[in-house]
């Protein structure tokens, strides 16, 4: 008893995995068109409407019962040679714009076609002010420059005082001496 | 001056944040999947479709006579046998009107349904094709349309008719002269 319920299972399964397509067979529907041009325009609207029941997916991508009407109604559309906005206008008329995931722009979708735009132009601005605001004014700018110049001038003026020291000290007075004394006056100049 | 504009730049992220909660909230606890009807305000589409208990006999959009419900069922959908035993009080009220649309439903079954539950309706118009549900913008059963006196739709309720959902919304809707006495 137990092993033929173990059989049965293995069974099944080995059917299962050698043919896994088996029951998405029947899930898959056939819209054969003559014309190529109608069958690019069947398939184009099927991927732009939503179906109102699994709200999420597309007509294309969807299996609910609903779909599948909806979709043979605009192939039916379609063979007939219905434009495709007739056969938009036949669907918005019963579900809305909702339908479509191409919605027309008017007001009450001016926020989801410009928003993204808006976003953009006013981050852009603030963008903008933070730049310019970390950017240095040219007053400071200006000032810092003279400050350095004049950093230099005196650094090299004391360069010429040092030197003009050196020259002032005796020669006489012993060597080590002579160097303590111009540290001295080093010393007394600078701290 | 750059004060005022230093207050304005610090209070934004507040505003958005205030402002995207109130949208937020104000959505919240509703079904973002329930649709309006575009049918509101327009006549109920043309029909010409046989009646469940008597198949042979043809009812048209002009057979039926508002005010009344629409109800859209069938045997397949385990939220109308829920809904059901509320239709069949509904129906025992003087002045409420119950038409069934049966959709997309398997014969045998939706008269089973009927011998087992109970009939609310004054007559079940079948759907098999589903294109009358269509034709109403249906996208899930059950539903249920309010008409008016000239067959136009009023209201359409997606899911469950329940006591509250009749009170408070379908009610005042198909008979306002009995709600304001």
């Amino acid at each position: 008893m137990k092993t033929s319920l173990l059989s049965a299972l293995l069974l099944g399964l080995m059917i299962g995995l050698f043919f896994p397509q088996h029951h998405a067979v029947a899930g898959i529907e056939v819209y054969p068109f003559e014309d190529s041009t109608k069958e690019k325009r069947f398939l184009k609207l099927i991927e732009e409407m939503r179906c109102p029941k699994c709200q999420n997916a597309n007509l294309a991508g969807s299996n609910a019962g609903l779909a599948s009407d909806l979709k043979q109604i605009i192939y039916e559309k379609v063979q007939k040679g219905e434009s495709n906005e007739e056969i938009t206008a036949y669907l918005k008329q019963r579900y809305g714009d909702f339908i479509s995931y191409n919605p027309p722009v008017k007001p009450s979708t001016w926020l989801i076609w410009y928003g993204p735009f808006a976003l953009l132009l006013l981050g852009g601005w603030g963008v903008f002010h933070y730049v310019k605001s970390r950017q240095p004014n040219n007053k400071i700018a200006n000032r810092l420059d003279n400050a350095s110049e004049e950093s230099i001038a005196s650094s090299m003026a004391q360069q010429q005082l040092l030197e003009q020291w050196e020259n002032e000290i005796p020669d006489v007075l012993d060597p080590s001496l002579a160097s303590d004394l111009k540290n001295q006056k080093i010393e007394d100049k600078f701290l | 001056m750059v004060q005022s504009k230093r207050l304005v730049l610090y209070l934004l992220p507040l505003t958005l944040f205030v402002g995207l909660t109130l949208l937020l909230y104000s959505e919240l606890g509703q079904d973002p999947t329930l649709l309006e009807s575009q049918l509101i305000g327009q006549k109920i589409p043309e029909f010409s479709k046989p009646l469940l208990m008597k198949p042979d006999v043809i009812i048209t959009d002009k057979d039926i006579h508002g005010p009344a419900l629409l109800n859209v069922w069938a045997s397949w959908c385990p939220s109308c046998y829920h809904e059901h035993p509320f239709l069949m009080k509904l129906s025992a009220i003087q002045g409420v009107q119950i038409y069934g649309i049966n959709y997309k439903d398997q014969r045998a079954d939706a008269l089973k349904y009927i011998q087992d539950q109970g009939n609310p309706y004054q007559g079940i118009i079948v759907d098999e094709n589903g294109r009358l549900g269509i034709d109403l913008g249906v996208y899930g059963a059950p539903e249920t349309f309010v008409i008016d006196k000239d067959n136009k739709i009023v209201y359409r309720h997606v899911g469950v008719v329940t006591e509250g959902v009749w009170e408070s919304i379908l009610k005042p809707k198909l008979l306002p002269a009995e709600v304001t006495k």
